[in-house]
C-alpha cells in the first residue's frame, strides 16, 4: 500500500516537473559574432549592443516606436536651463538581478566610471562636450543631480545608452536592473540569458516582465544558416535582413518579413579632400570642386540602385537624416534627381569637355578615378559597378576597387591614398549631436578632409558654427533650424554624395506575438520585455 | 636516434624562422595596426587615439619578436586583440575541433583517392578512370563554399568537405604515379610472367611509388589544414581555420604568429615523418 | 575511347573559337547593364539569361572564359615549373642541399601569403586597369602555388635517381645530362601534369577569393571565377538554374582539356 502511494507520489514530482519545464519559454535567435564585452560602459560592436539592451537598465528609454523618451529608473528629469546639469527623481524599491537594492549611489557610481578618461567609454564620448570634469550630487537615496563642464544639447536622451551598474555588488556588471541577466556564456558558441527575478515592470494588469522566461543567443557568423534556421523553425527572429533574403524567406513563408522603411542607415560616396594626400593636383582640383561634386551626383541613377540592387528596398537618399528620422529630417530637402544634362553643364562650368566619348578637364586631363570600397559587401560592389556605367554616360572612367577593411582603414584614415570611397554610415541614435565627430571639419571621422586645424572651405566653416551652435541650444525648434541648415549645406556642397536609405528589414516567427519590428536598432527586440511566445500570456 | 634528433633541430630552427618570417609579413602588410572602430563617429580624439595605439606595439620587429620569445618559453602564449582572450585557451578550446576535421578529411580524401587510383592503375579500365577523373574534376571546380553550402543544406557533416577538398588532390597524383610506375619494364615484365594484380602492385609498382606517396601523405595534411580554413568560415565550425581567418582580418599579431608557427609545425612533423618513412623506404629497396 | 576523345576536341575548339569570336557572337557588351531585367532566365534575347545587374549572362561566360582559359594554364605553367626546378634539383642533388630546400619549401607552405598578397595590392596603383590586375593575380598565383607539388616531385627525383634503371643507365656510361635528358625528366612528367591540371581549376577559382584584397579582376571585366561567385550564397543557389551555365561549362572544358591533353602524354 505505502509502496504504491510512495509510486503515484513520485510519478506526481515528475508530472510536475515536466509541466514546470514545459512552461519555461525561451525565445532564440543569432548573434553574428562574439560580444566583446559584457562592460555596458566599453560597449561598441553589435554584438555587445545587444547583450546591453537585454540586460541593462537605464535611466530614460527611448521609444523606438514613437521616437520619444519614456521613463524607466527615473520617474522624472529634468535639465538645467544652461544645459550644463540633469537631475533625475529615481524609481524606488528597485533591485538588481542579485538582489542588491538599487539607489542614487549607484547612478553616480555609473557615471564616475563612464567619465573616467582612462576607460576610453564609447558611450561616455557622447557626453564629452567640453573640458573639466564631470560631477555628481546624490541629493537623496532617489534623487541625482550630474553637473557637466559644458551644454550637451539632447542630453536626457544621451541615457538611453548608459546602463547602471551597481556600485556594491560583488557581481559587478553582471549585476544587472534589464529585464535578463548572463546566466551562461559558452565562448564561441552561445549565451543564455534567465529573466531577472528583480525586474521592477510590470504590465497592466500587474504581471511582472517579461513574459519570456529565457532568451538564447548562438552566436552565428554565416547568415545563409541563420536564414535556414530561420526557415527551419529552429531561431525565432532575424532583427535585420538584407534583400536578398528577404525576398529569399518571403517566397517561402511570406508571413515572416517585415520591411518597416526607410533605415537610419545611408550608403555614401565621397571624395578624397586632403591637401597632402598623395595625388596629382589636377585630381585634387577636381574633388575640390562643387560643380564636380554636383555633377556627379547627378548622373547617378538613385532610383536604379535601389531598384536594382536593394530590389525596391531602399529608398534614394536626401541627406546626413534619414525620412526614418521623423524629428530631424528637413522635409525641404529632396534626392538629387538623375539628370546627366544638368551634370555636363555644371561640369562645362568648371572646363570640362567631352572629346572622342571621354571627358577632359580644362588642362586636357581625362576623367578618370578610382572607388574604393570594403570587399565582401555585395551591396557595395553593385552599386559601384553601377555608379561604373552612369559615369561612363558622361565619358567618365570609373574604376571598382573592393579591399579588405583594415587596408581600407589605412587608406582613408592614414595615409590618405584614395581618390573616392563608397561606405555606410550607421546612425544608432535621431539626435544631430551624435554627428559631431562627422560635421566638425576638425574631427577624425570629418571623412573627406578630416583633423583640420582651421576649416579651409568657407562652407565648412559655416557647418563648424552650426554644428556648435545646435549643440549648446536648448530649444528644440531652434536646434532644429540650426540642423536644417546644415543639412542644405550638405546637399549643396555634397562632401558626401549620400546614395541610399536601406530599408529595415527583419523577419520574426510567427509564434512571437506583441513584435512591431521598427526603423531603429533593436528593430525586433526593442521591447523585449512585452515579447511573448504562443500561449504563455493566456497562461499566466 | 641522430637522424631524429636532427630532424627535431631541422624543424625547431624552421619553425622560429618561419614565426618570424610570419610577423614580417603582418607588420609591413597594410592595414596592420588599425581598428574598424576608427570609424565609429561617436568616439572622442582622444578614444581614438588610444585604439590606434593599442592596435600597433611601437616596438621594433625584431625586439618584439625576441620579447614574445621570451614569454612563450615561460608558456605565456600572449593574449589575442581581436577576441580579447588568452591565445592558449583559444588554440585549447579550436584546436581538437579542427584536429578532428583535418585528420578525418585527410583520411577520408585519401581513402576515395587511393579506393579509384589503385584500380585504375593496375586493371587501365579506361571508363572505371574516365569516370574518376570527372569526378575529381568536378570536385576541383566547384567553389568550396558552393560545396559547403550543399553540405550545411542537406545537414551532412560539414567536415567531410575536406575530405572532398583533398580527395581529387590525392587521386590526380597518386593516379599519375601509379600509372608511370605500373607501365615501366620490369612491372611488365612481371606481369607477363603471369603475377597476379595484387602481386605486381605490391611487389612491384609500390616499392617505386611508395616514398612519393609518403611525400604526398606529408602534402595533404597542409593540404587539409589549408581547406580548414574557407570550410570552417563557411560552415560555421568554431575550429583553427575560422580563428586563423578572423585574425588574419583584424590583424591580430599574437594570434597570427603562434599560428603560423603551430601551421608550421604540424607541417613540418608531418613532412618530416613522411621523409623519414621514404628514406627506410628506399633503403629497403635498395 | 577515340571518339570520346575526338568529341572533347571538338567541344574544347568550339568553346575556343567562341571566346576568339566572342565579340561578335555575344549579343551585348559583357558590360551592358539592361536594369529593367536584372535575373532574367534565359529568353531569345539572353541565352543564358541575366545576372543580379542585367548583364547578359552568355556574353559574360564567353568573355570570362577567354580571360580565365589564357591565364589560368599560363599561371599553372609557372608552378609546375618551379615545382620542377626546386623539387628536382633538391632531389637529383640530395644531401644537405635537398634537406635545406625541402625546410625552405615547408616554411613557404606555412606563411601567410595572405599579406604578401594584400602588400602587393598597396604597391600598385589604384587605378590600374581590370586586365592588368588580373595578369598580375594570376603571375602571383603561379608563383605561389608550386610548394605542395615540389615536395612529391623531390621524393620523385630522388627514389628516380636511386632507381634500377637509373643505374643500369650510369653503369652503361651514359652522361649525367643524357640520364636527366633521356631518362629522369620525361619520368617527372606524371607528377608534373598532376600539379598542372590541379592548378588550372584551383588557380580559376581563387582569384575570384583575391577579389577581397582588390586583386583579381575587377568590375566590369568577368571571370570564370567571379561567374562561379554568383553562386555562393543560400539566397542565389535555388533562385536561378541558369547561374549554373558558368559552373556547367567550367567543368565541361576542365574534363575535355585533361581527357584530351594531359592523358596523352601519360604512358597509357
Amino acid at each position: 500500500m505505502s509502496k504504491r502511494w510512495f509510486a503515484s507520489l513520485f510519478v506526481m514530482v515528475l508530472t510536475l516537473g515536466s509541466a514546470t519545464a514545459q512552461s519555461g519559454t525561451e525565445l532564440r535567435f543569432c548573434l553574428w559574432s562574439e560580444p566583446k564585452t559584457f562592460n555596458p560602459l566599453l560597449v561598441q560592436d553589435d554584438s555587445s549592443e545587444t547583450v546591453r539592451y537585454l540586460t541593462g537598465g537605464v535611466l530614460v528609454r527611448l521609444n523606438r516606436q514613437t521616437q520619444q523618451l519614456e521613463p524607466e529608473l527615473a520617474t522624472a528629469w529634468k535639465t538645467s536651463r544652461d544645459g550644463r546639469t540633469i537631475t533625475f527623481a529615481l524609481r524606488q524599491n528597485v533591485k538588481f538581478s542579485d538582489g542588491t537594492a538599487f539607489s542614487a549611489e549607484d547612478v553616480a557610481h555609473t557615471i564616475q566610471q563612464m567619465m573616467d578618461p582612462n576607460l576610453h567609454s564609447p558611450t561616455g564620448d557622447s557626453f564629452r562636450s567640453g573640458e573639466g570634469k564631470v560631477e555628481t550630487k546624490v541629493l537623496w537615496a532617489d534623487k541625482i543631480a550630474i553637473f557637466f563642464p559644458a551644454p550637451i544639447a539632447g542630453l536626457d536622451k544621451l541615457f538611453d545608452q548608459v546602463a547602471i551598474m551597481s556600485a556594491k555588488s560583488p557581481k559587478k556588471e553582471r549585476a544587472v536592473l534589464g529585464p535578463y541577466y548572463v546566466a551562461e556564456y559558452k565562448a564561441g558558441s552561445h549565451l543564455n540569458l534567465e529573466r531577472n527575478p528583480n525586474y521592477w515592470k510590470h504590465d497592466s494588469s500587474g504581471h511582472q516582465l517579461p513574459y519570456i522566461d529565457s532568451v538564447r543567443l548562438d552566436i552565428q557568423q554565416n547568415r545563409d544558416i541563420e536564414i535556414l534556421r530561420l526557415l527551419r523553425g529552429e531561431i525565432h527572429l532575424v532583427n535585420s535582413l538584407n534583400a536578398e533574403y528577404f525576398d529569399k524567406v518571403i517566397a517561402e513563408k511570406p508571413a515572416l518579413v517585415h520591411d518597416a522603411g526607410p533605415s537610419m542607415d545611408s550608403e555614401q560616396i565621397w571624395f578624397n579632400q586632403v591637401a597632402s594626400a598623395p595625388l596629382p593636383a589636377y585630381k585634387k582640383a577636381w574633388f575640390g570642386s562643387t560643380n564636380f561634386r554636383r555633377a556627379i551626383s547627378e548622373s547617378i541613377n538613385r532610383e536604379d540602385l535601389s531598384r536594382v540592387v536593394f530590389r525596391g528596398h531602399a529608398r534614394p537618399a536626401t541627406g546626413p537624416v534619414s525620412p526614418g528620422n521623423q524629428f530631424w529630417f528637413n522635409t525641404r530637402l529632396q534626392p538629387h534627381p538623375f539628370d546627366q544634362k544638368a551634370a555636363m553643364k555644371r561640369l562645362e562650368q568648371d572646363g570640362f569637355r567631352v572629346q572622342n566619348g571621354a571627358l577632359r578637364d580644362k588642362d586636357g586631363n581625362a576623367v578618370e578615378f578610382s572607388v574604393v570600397t570594403n570587399a565582401g559587401n555585395k551591396y557595395r560592389e553593385r552599386m559601384a559597378t553601377m555608379i561604373q556605367q552612369d559615369l561612363a554616360g558622361i565619358g567618365i572612367k570609373l574604376h571598382v576597387v573592393t579591399l579588405d577593411f583594415p587596408s581600407l582603414i589605412e587608406r582613408i584614415a592614414r595615409t590618405f591614398n584614395y581618390e573616392a570611397c563608397l561606405l555606410g554610415a550607421v546612425n544608432i541614435g535621431l539626435d544631430p549631436s551624435e554627428q559631431m565627430n562627422i560635421w566638425l571639419s576638425s574631427a577624425e571621422n570629418h571623412q573627406w578632409n578630416p583633423g583640420q586645424k582651421a576649416p579651409e572651405t568657407a562652407w565648412e566653416a559655416e557647418i563648424d558654427r552650426l554644428m556648435r551652435a545646435q549643440a549648446s541650444e536648448l530649444n528644440e525648434k531652434k536646434r532644429k533650424e540650426y540642423f536644417d541648415r546644415v543639412q542644405e549645406i550638405a546637399w549643396e556642397q555634397e562632401p558626401f554624395i549620400y546614395l541610399v536609405n536601406r530599408n529595415a528589414l527583419s523577419a520574426i516567427s510567427t509564434s512571437v506575438q506583441n513584435a512591431h519590428p521598427v526603423v531603429l536598432r533593436p528593430q525586433v527586440f526593442w521591447n523585449i520585455d512585452r515579447l511573448s511566445l504562443g500561449s504563455e500570456v493566456a497562461q499566466k | 636516434m641522430r637522424q631524429l634528433a636532427k630532424h627535431v633541430a631541422i624543424i625547431l630552427v624552421t619553425v622560429l624562422l618561419g614565426g618570424l618570417l610570419g610577423a614580417t609579413l603582418i607588420r609591413f602588410a597594410p592595414g596592420y595596426g588599425v581598428d574598424e572602430q576608427e570609424l565609429d563617429a561617436r568616439l572622442s580624439a582622444g578614444s581614438i587615439e588610444a585604439l590606434r595605439r593599442a592596435s600597433a606595439p611601437d616596438e621594433n620587429l625584431f625586439l618584439f619578436y625576441g620579447h614574445y620569445l621570451k614569454r612563450m618559453v615561460h608558456g605565456d602564449l600572449g593574449t589575442s586583440r581581436t577576441l580579447q582572450r588568452p591565445i592558449a585557451q583559444l588554440l585549447r578550446e579550436r584546436l581538437p575541433d579542427t584536429m578532428k576535421s583535418v585528420g578525418l578529411g585527410a583520411l577520408l580524401g585519401w581513402a576515395l583517392g587511393l579506393a579509384l587510383a589503385i584500380p585504375v592503375a593496375m586493371s587501365r579500365a579506361w571508363l572505371v578512370d574516365a569516370l574518376a577523373s570527372v569526378m575529381a574534376g568536378i570536385l576541383l571546380c566547384i567553389p568550396v563554399a558552393v560545396l559547403a553550402l550543399l553540405f550545411v543544406l542537406t545537414r551532412a557533416p560539414a567536415r567531410l568537405v575536406i575530405a572532398l577538398i583533398v580527395f581529387p588532390k590525392v587521386f590526380r597524383y597518386a593516379r599519375n604515379l601509379l600509372v608511370r610506375s605500373a607501365a615501366l619494364p620490369h612491372v611488365l615484365t612481371a606481369r607477363a610472367k603471369g603475377l597476379s594484380h595484387a602481386g605486381v602492385f605490391v611487389w612491384h609498382v609500390l616499392p617505386l611509388a611508395g616514398a612519393q606517396l609518403l611525400a604526398l601523405a606529408g602534402v595533404s595534411v597542409s593540404l587539409a589544414f589549408g581547406a580548414s580554413i574557407p570550410v570552417e568560415v563557411v560552415c560555421d565550425l568554431p575550429g583553427i581555420g575560422q580563428l586563423a581567418w578572423k585574425a588574419a582580418l583584424g590583424r591580430d599579431l599574437y594570434l597570427l604568429i603562434n599560428l603560423t608557427m603551430m601551421v608550421a609545425v604540424v607541417t613540418l612533423a608531418a613532412n618530416s615523418a613522411s621523409d623519414l618513412l621514404g628514406g627506410a623506404f628506399g633503403r629497403s629497396e635498395a | 575511347m577515340k571518339w570520346v576523345r575526338r568529341a572533347a576536341i571538338i567541344f574544347l575548339l568550339a568553346v575556343a573559337l567562341a571566346c576568339v569570336f566572342a565579340e561578335r557572337l555575344a549579343p551585348a557588351d559583357y558590360a551592358h547593364q539592361f536594369r529593367d531585367i536584372p535575373d532574367a532566365p534565359a529568353s531569345a534575347a539572353h541565352w543564358l539569361g541575366t545576372d543580379d545587374l542585367g548583364r547578359d549572362r552568355f556574353s559574360r561566360v564567353l568573355h570570362g572564359t577567354r580571360i580565365s582559359l589564357l591565364l589560368a594554364p599560363a599561371a599553372a605553367l609557372i608552378a609546375s615549373f618551379l615545382a620542377a626546378v626546386v623539387g628536382g634539383t633538391a632531389g637529383f642533388v640530395g644531401g644537405a642541399l635537398e634537406r635545406a630546400v625541402m625546410s625552405g619549401t615547408d616554411l613557404f607552405l606555412s606563411l601567410p601569403w595572405f599579406f604578401l598578397l594584400i602588400t602587393v595590392r598597396a604597391l600598385m596603383p589604384l587605378n590600374v586597369s581590370p586586365i592588368t590586375s588580373v595578369i598580375i593575380t594570376f603571375a602571383l598565383l603561379g608563383c605561389l602555388g608550386w610548394a605542395a607539388a615540389a615536395r612529391v616531385v623531390c621524393a620523385d627525383a630522388r627514389s628516380l635517381k636511386n632507381s634500377d634503371f637509373a643505374l643500369q643507365a650510369r653503369a652503361s656510361g651514359s652522361s649525367g645530362y643524357r640520364l636527366l635528358r633521356h631518362h629522369l625528366l620525361p619520368n617527372l612528367r606524371p607528377v608534373l601534369y598532376a600539379q598542372f591540371w590541379i592548378s588550372i581549376p584551383v588557380f580559376i577559382l581563387t582569384e575570384a577569393n583575391l577579389g577581397i584584397l582588390g586583386l583579381g579582376v575587377s568590375e566590369p571585366l568577368p571571370s570564370w571565377g567571379s561567374l562561379l561567385r554568383e553562386l555562393e550564397g543560400y539566397s542565389s543557389v535555388t533562385s536561378n538554374a541558369w547561374q549554373f551555365a558558368p559552373l556547367l561549362l567550367f567543368i565541361s572544358v576542365v574534363s575535355c582539356f585533361h581527357l584530351v591533353v594531359l592523358d596523352r602524354e601519360l604512358p597509357a
